[in-house]
């Protein structure tokens, strides 16, 4: 009995094993604890709703968190590639997590698609790049189009407040360089902290150069600490944020000292406001109504939809790799990563991908619209 | 800066700092009777807040079950010893660790729908975050009260991780205010003061003199004073260190919850917000060696001032100055007075 119980086990575990090495693995690594639990959390919910078939073959996705820590994402993905023999890295959520990956992910030889924000990430003069992909907009992208905006509306001074992090020295980087080269001049550069409980010295300062508009660079709620207070000190010039604040949760905590605020984003945050001959509509759309059945109305964010694009552009890619080679090899994971790097015309939420050897983002102008908050809702404007 | 600047800085600075010298008057209370370095002081903070915030936008904040659980925990813990002690004292554990939690919970959902007065809501938000204070004690610093000052701050940091995971589990990644007790602004001179910062000033002031009281002139509150003194020395002449190391908590839990509701309208809270304002709090106790209750209230408002200033003057290193503040003080105060080792 005790044998027949024995030899039972070894076969069903044979039978685990094989059709785990006949499966496709996607490696998870998101950010859904720590300060960018915001952004990662979404991304978690959207990996559980992507399909567990891809051309016939079964997705296994494995998800780790790596609790917004470098250290962390470094070893779960790792331990993705060496134990749970991954085909392909999806993540993580945010800039030092996914660039310190890059290197794991090179030396192993495995594609990895980043929904991480900063162009570094995609820089391809790195030959390690070689292996990433990303899904979310260029920081650049994003400052060109605010910078766009400001230029045409008579703006000539410009007062700029971020977190005193990455993402905030990211955007003054990328925002100073464009502003100045259209003539527009910074009068003041402030930082602040996620987690700080006032910003009254700050935005003293600022309201004391008397600009045309302010530009907030934070993510989530705590962008709507600055705003608050420029209202309350009587500030009446415009305010710009970046579309790190595309979430309903930014809107609930800012509410009415939010109207009126400008933002570049993603198409999908105003889905439904695109016209009907974008192809982006359907798509975007479509993430919507699968999120929110999920997860409630007005549950959706743009971040959540950058997990959702990963998936998509995985849909477009394994088919042409299946083709060349079986998941669970070596050459499987060159003939994905190629395919990726092949991708054309592929619609996803937040814009079109013409992926290219030197482009492994793919987005063109496309990829973002001017948003403003009306009413307490997003409102495209362009 | 002109003087209008400097005004509206201070106003700012000292608001914050009022918040910050109740966290430091917990911190200094906390550690002297229990000889504990409570972390976790500022999850209180955050607990309070968004309690308040959830029962606000119609929800039933998960700190109920957590209060349950950890009532269902102590339960557990203590039934035996009280029912050796007699029956009434297991009915008063039963009362006190079961029943409570489930009239709050029965109340919360209750409220839930309606919409009640603001002063009601702040009750009910206190009464579902005090009560996890004692519950704490006797379950994580009961069973090692005697141990070294080491191996208390480091169950005060497993608590402290503990909690804060729980408050994302609880309350989500982004952060709440919560309604204004007072929308009234008040115009003195060239200075707007809002409603809200005064009942800040004025609760934190009040609390500071119900304190000073308390430990002046009650039984209970000397019977702290006495076990803060000396433990040996309050157990002989029959002071329960057991009930000491309670009512500290509870105490330290009421100033927290109480400090987070205080300040959810001024600004945004976030379920790990509290561990930077109970840190700041630990700086301004420092300043009072974590010993002398106006010194360390006094040392809260000028950590409260330099955050505001250097905010204005050098926005990108504020937290550096602030917590550079601790270096010179440690330096003043360790030349200054003579060290007794403990006997540990």
């Amino acid at each position: 009995m005790k044998a027949k119980m024995k030899s039972l086990c070894f076969a069903l575990l044979a039978s685990v094993a094989g059709s785990a090495l006949a499966d496709l693995n996607v490696g998870v690594v998101v950010s859904a604890t720590g300060p960018a639990a915001s952004l990662g959390i979404p991304e978690k919910n959207t990996i559980a709703l992507l399909p567990s078939t891809i051309a016939g073959e079964k997705v296994n996705y494995i998800v780790l968190d790596d609790a917004s820590d470098t250290t962390t994402a470094v070893k779960n993905t790792r331990k993705l590639i060496t134990e749970d023999k991954v085909d392909v890295i999806v993540g993580s959520t945010i800039t030092p997590n996914s660039l310190a990956m890059i290197d794991v992910v090179a030396e192993a030889e495995t594609p990895m698609i980043s929904m991480a924000a900063s162009s570094r990430i995609v820089d391809t003069t790195n030959p390690k790049v070689k292996w990433v992909f990303k899904t979310p907009q260029n920081d650049i992208q994003m400052s060109t189009a605010i910078v766009e905006h400001m230029t045409s509306h008579g703006i000539k001074s410009v007062a700029f407040i971020g977190f005193a992090d990455a993402y905030g020295e990211g955007w003054f980087k990328e925002f100073s360089k464009i502003a100045e080269a259209r003539k527009l001049s910074i009068v003041a550069n402030e930082r602040y902290n996620r987690n700080d409980t006032s910003v009254t010295g700050q935005v003293l300062k600022i309201i004391a150069t008397k600009p045309d508009a302010v530009l907030i660079a934070g993510s989530g709620t705590p962008a709507a600490l600055p705003q608050k207070t420029l209202k309350e000190k009587g500030y009446k010039g415009t305010i710009y944020q970046t579309h790190g604040v595309a979430n309903k949760d930014f809107l609930r905590v800012c509410g009415k000292d939010c109207e009126g605020t400008l933002l570049p984003a993603g198409p999908v945050l105003v889905a439904a406001q695109l016209p009907d001959g974008n192809p982006i509509k359907k798509v975007a759309l479509d993430y919507v109504t699968r999120y929110e059945a999920a997860h409630g109305k007005g549950s959706v964010s743009t971040f959540g939809a950058h997990a959702w694009d990963a998936g998509i552009l995985l849909q477009n890619a394994v088919p042409v790799a299946l083709k060349k080679a079986k998941p669970g090899t070596k050459e499987f994971k060159v003939a994905l990563r190629d395919a990726l790097e092949g991708l054309k015309n592929v619609t996803v939420s937040h814009g079109i991908v013409n992926m290219s050897p030197t482009d492994h983002l793919g987005f063109d102008q496309r990829a973002r619209v001017m948003v403003k908050v009306d009413n307490g809702d997003w409102k495209l404007i362009q | 800066m002109d003087l209008q600047i400097a005004l509206l800085l201070g106003q700012d600075g000292i608001v914050t700092g009022a918040i910050y010298a109740l966290l430091a008057l917990a911190l200094v209370l906390v550690f002297a009777v229990t000889r504990v370095i409570f972390i976790p002081q500022g999850e209180f903070v955050a607990y309070g807040a968004l309690t308040l915030a959830g029962i606000q936008t119609g929800q039933t904040p998960g700190t109920i079950w957590l209060l349950l659980v950890l009532g269902l925990a102590t339960l557990a813990v203590d039934a035996s010893a009280s029912l050796r002690a007699g029956g009434g004292r297991f009915l008063r554990l039963l009362a006190i660790q079961l029943v409570y939690p489930i009239v709050i919970i029965a109340l919360l959902f209750f409220a839930a729908p309606r919409n009640w007065p603001l002063l009601l809501q702040v009750l009910l938000a206190l009464a579902v975050v005090v009560p996890l204070g004692p519950q704490l004690y006797r379950l994580v610093y009961q069973p090692i009260a005697e141990a070294s000052v080491l191996v208390l701050l480091i169950a005060s940091i497993a608590l402290h991780l503990t909690l804060v995971g729980l408050g994302l589990l609880f309350f989500g990644a982004e952060g709440s205010r919560t309604l204004a007790f007072s929308e009234a602004a008040f115009d003195l001179g060239a200075l707007t003061v809002s409603g809200q910062s005064l009942w800040v000033i004025t609760t934190s002031v009040l609390l500071i003199v119900a304190l000073y009281f308390f430990f002046e002139k009650s039984l209970y509150g000397k019977a702290l004073r006495a076990t803060a003194v000396n433990r040996a020395g309050a157990r002989l002449m029959g002071i329960s260190t057991t009930l000491a190391g309670r009512l500290t908590f509870l105490l330290a839990a009421t100033i927290g919850a109480l400090s987070g509701i205080l300040i959810a309208p001024l600004t945004t809270i976030y379920y790990d917000t509290g561990f930077l304002i109970g840190l700041k709090g630990f700086v301004g106790a420092i300043i009072g060696g974590l010993a002398s209750y106006p010194v360390a209230a006094a040392g809260a408002v000028l950590v409260g001032l330099l955050e505001s200033f250097s905010s204005f003057w050098a926005s990108a290193f504020k937290e550096v100055i602030v917590f550079t503040l601790i270096i010179p003080v440690l330096l003043w105060r360790s030349l200054t007075t003579h060290h007794v080792e403990e006997d540990e």
